[in-house]
């Protein structure tokens, strides 16, 4: 067992380093280098800098040295903490993610939970019910749901939600917290803004996992152990729940590390719209803007959360499923 | 002769499917007496399987137990007709499992393995008595020791796949007799096992029927396990019993023309070297095409033309406990039913 997670430890370093060289090179992308977009920004602002400035500058920072320098001192300092400046934004990288970061975990763990809460108990009754009324209703629920795109759900819940409400749905916080320091009235107010967005991130996803939940369980129904089960005695719905369900859920476990970037790249578009504070319109922003160091710090904090969610998903693999366990022995 | 513990009396079993109806079991009768091993045997796809599931009432869907009676004689002398109650019902359930053990013929896929086999032995148990968990688990580590398993103290925490094939069934017949039911339904208990391990599983439920008094249900294709366990034989047919009687009868005086060939398609070793084995001509019709009059006639030798293929023939008694359904032996018929497609019945 230690040697399985030992493995996977090592396998998930690795990964991190293959990120890190993919995020160096997306930095390194844009001809020019930070000093020369650092110089065109001052000029822009009206501030000239010379060329013996500019090459200290460049000493300063390395970057008249070999590209696996530059990248290891990169390293060392994004070890330390420090992302870099954001060159549109003017302030470090890591400033200007800040809080953004926390918030896109919230919001996508919210997003989640709302997506299992949602599809499990409909795929389970999608299949055990196969073909019945409602089985054909949540299908038809489901396809609609994976066909339309969730932007238009968020443009057309806000417009309802404006229009009948009042309510503005925008945003994670009410005005008065937007830019208030944490609190546990502004913890409030997030947890009573969260639901709606949330809710609409989940509904894609929702529709995919009713359809995988229901196909899963549909081959669990008509293994033998569910006969045998049967055959004990036990009542129909404790055969279902203690040992198709078990079988089905397992293929989840392993997809959680995935949910994450999932959710961030897949919710771009309706952050945009409903306004929320994440990494996704952020990354986006950054791109346009060619804000290289704020890019690759960001695709560099989401492929690392991938990686340690893939890791947590193992770790949960094992514990839940007796013949991964079995299988580190021998 | 005793009472019998169980009695099928016309049993019909069937599929609703889009194309139309299959007749699993139709019209299977047959007693179980205390104490007795009754072999039920036939080709694959007879019914033979879908009749032992009746039984317990968990014939999946689109499967239904039609119409017939399945008597359950309880030890104070009352009868109950199993088919009359609720399948998912508490009632059924508790005859499920406490009254009825259920061997499977796939100790491979029949056990969970996402459960240790202790959690699935000490739950059949508690299901059936109000043990604690404590003796539950107790109970569960002696019916290992019952079926033979080595160090069951910790086998009862393992995994089916950490168990071979031959352990997997001995576990599979520790489940069935969790909560000491006086029937066992043995179907193809052996059939997915090697040969060596197939002789000492049959030791075990011999030993075991001894030792607990249990009437048993063996199902199988094979006559060399009919022979070797069973007292009374019934051969069934698509979904009939064709003939049943004590096994020395069937073996040494059988009656019917399928009972006949089945006997003569069994490999021998006192045969001539290098004659062919005799088989049954033609196969199992298409459940969709079943054959007019008595199902077997398309494939007899002996079939009466304009006889076998208009009616049915009704069992008739040939001794006390033997009874053949085929018009060689006089007997009555009903009229046919259609053959093939029946309309969907609404």
């Amino acid at each position: 067992m230690i040697t399985y997670i030992t493995r996977r430890l090592v396998l998930a370093l690795v990964t991190c380093w293959a990120i890190s060289v993919i995020s160096f090179i997306i930095i390194q992308l844009p001809p020019g280098d930070f000093v020369n977009s650092y110089i065109a920004n001052l000029s822009a602002s009206g501030s000239m800098v010379s060329a013996a400035e500019a090459d200290a500058m460049r000493e300063q920072y390395g970057l008249n040295r070999p590209i696996w320098v530059q990248y290891g001192k990169w390293m060392g300092r994004v070890l330390q903490g420090d992302f870099g400046m954001s060159m549109e934004w003017g302030r470090p990288v890591l400033e200007v993610i800040g809080d953004r970061l926390w918030l896109t975990i919230v919001i996508s763990i919210a997003a989640i939970i709302l997506t299992w809460g949602i599809a499990l108990p409909i795929g389970i009754y999608s299949a055990v019910r196969q073909y019945s009324i409602a089985d054909y209703i949540f299908t038809l629920i489901g396809f609609i749901g994976l066909a339309v795109p969730n932007f238009l759900l968020a443009l057309i819940i806000m417009y309802l939600g404006f229009k009948y409400f009042g309510a503005n749905i925008g945003g994670l916080f009410s005005p008065e917290y937007d830019l208030a320091p944490w609190s546990w009235d502004k913890v409030w107010d997030l947890m009573s803004h969260l639901p709606l967005p949330a809710f609409i991130l989940a509904l894609a996803g929702t529709a995919q996992l009713i359809r995988i939940m229901r196909a899963n369980l549909l081959d669990e129904l008509r293994r033998p152990y569910v006969t045998t089960a049967r055959a004990r005695g036990l009542q129909e719905w404790r055969v279902i729940m203690k040992y198709p369900v078990r079988a089905a859920l397992n293929p989840f476990a392993s997809t959680i590390g995935y949910l994450l970037p999932f959710v961030v790249s897949g919710s771009i578009v309706v952050s945009l719209v409903l306004s929320l504070p994440t990494v996704g319109p952020l990354l986006l922003r950054a791109l346009v803007a060619q804000d290289m160091f704020l890019a690759g710090a960001i695709v560099l904090l989401l492929g690392v959360l991938t990686v340690i969610g893939t890791f947590l998903s193992d770790l949960m693999l094992m514990w839940i499923d007796p013949r991964i366990r079995a299988g580190m022995h021998g | 002769m005793a009472e019998p513990i169980l009695s099928v009396r016309r049993l019909c079993t069937w599929f609703h499917q889009d194309e139309g109806i299959v007749r699993a079991v139709d019209g299977a009768s047959f007693d179980l007496e205390p104490g007795h091993t009754l072999g039920i045997v036939g080709e694959s796809g007879c019914g033979k399987s879908v009749t032992a599931r009746s039984i317990l009432r968990i014939v999946e869907r689109p499967g239904r137990v039609e119409s017939g009676e399945i008597l359950l004689r309880r030890p104070d002398g009352s009868v109950v007709d199993l088919v009359k109650l609720d399948g998912q019902g508490r009632e059924m359930r508790e005859v499920r499992g406490g009254e009825i053990g259920y061997v499977f013929q796939e100790p491979m896929s029949s056990l969970s393995s996402f459960h240790t086999i202790g959690n699935q032995l000490i739950e059949a148990i508690r299901l059936h008595s109000d043990m604690s968990k404590k003796a539950a688990r107790d109970r569960a580590v002696e019916l290992l020791t019952l079926v033979g398993i080595p160090r069951p103290a910790q086998r009862v925490d393992s995994y089916s796949f950490e168990l071979s094939g031959g352990l997997r069934q001995r576990v599979m017949i520790a489940l069935a007799l969790a909560a000491e039911p006086r029937i066992l339904i043995a179907d193809e208990p052996t059939t997915a096992l090697d040969v060596t391990t197939q002789a000492q599983i049959l030791d075990l439920l011999r030993k075991l029927q001894a030792e607990q008094g249990l009437a048993v249900i063996l199902i199988t294709h094979d006559m060399g396990v009919i022979a070797e366990m069973a007292d009374d034989v019934v051969v069934m047919y698509l979904g009939r019993d064709v003939e049943q009687g004590p096994v020395e009868t069937i073996f040494h005086d059988p009656a019917h023309p399928y009972t006949r060939s089945l006997l003569q398609s069994i490999p021998s070793v006192l045969a001539e070297p290098r004659s062919r084995l005799r088989t049954i001509e033609g196969s199992i019709p298409h459940p969709y095409a079943r054959p007019a009059g008595c199902p077997f006639h398309p494939r007899c030798a002996d079939a009466i033309a304009g006889r076998c293929d208009r009616s049915l023939p009704e069992p008739t008694h040939l001794g006390a406990r033997h009874a053949v359904s085929c018009f060689l032996y006089g007997g009555s018929g009903v009229p046919a039913l259609p053959a093939g497609l029946l309309e969907r019945a609404e």
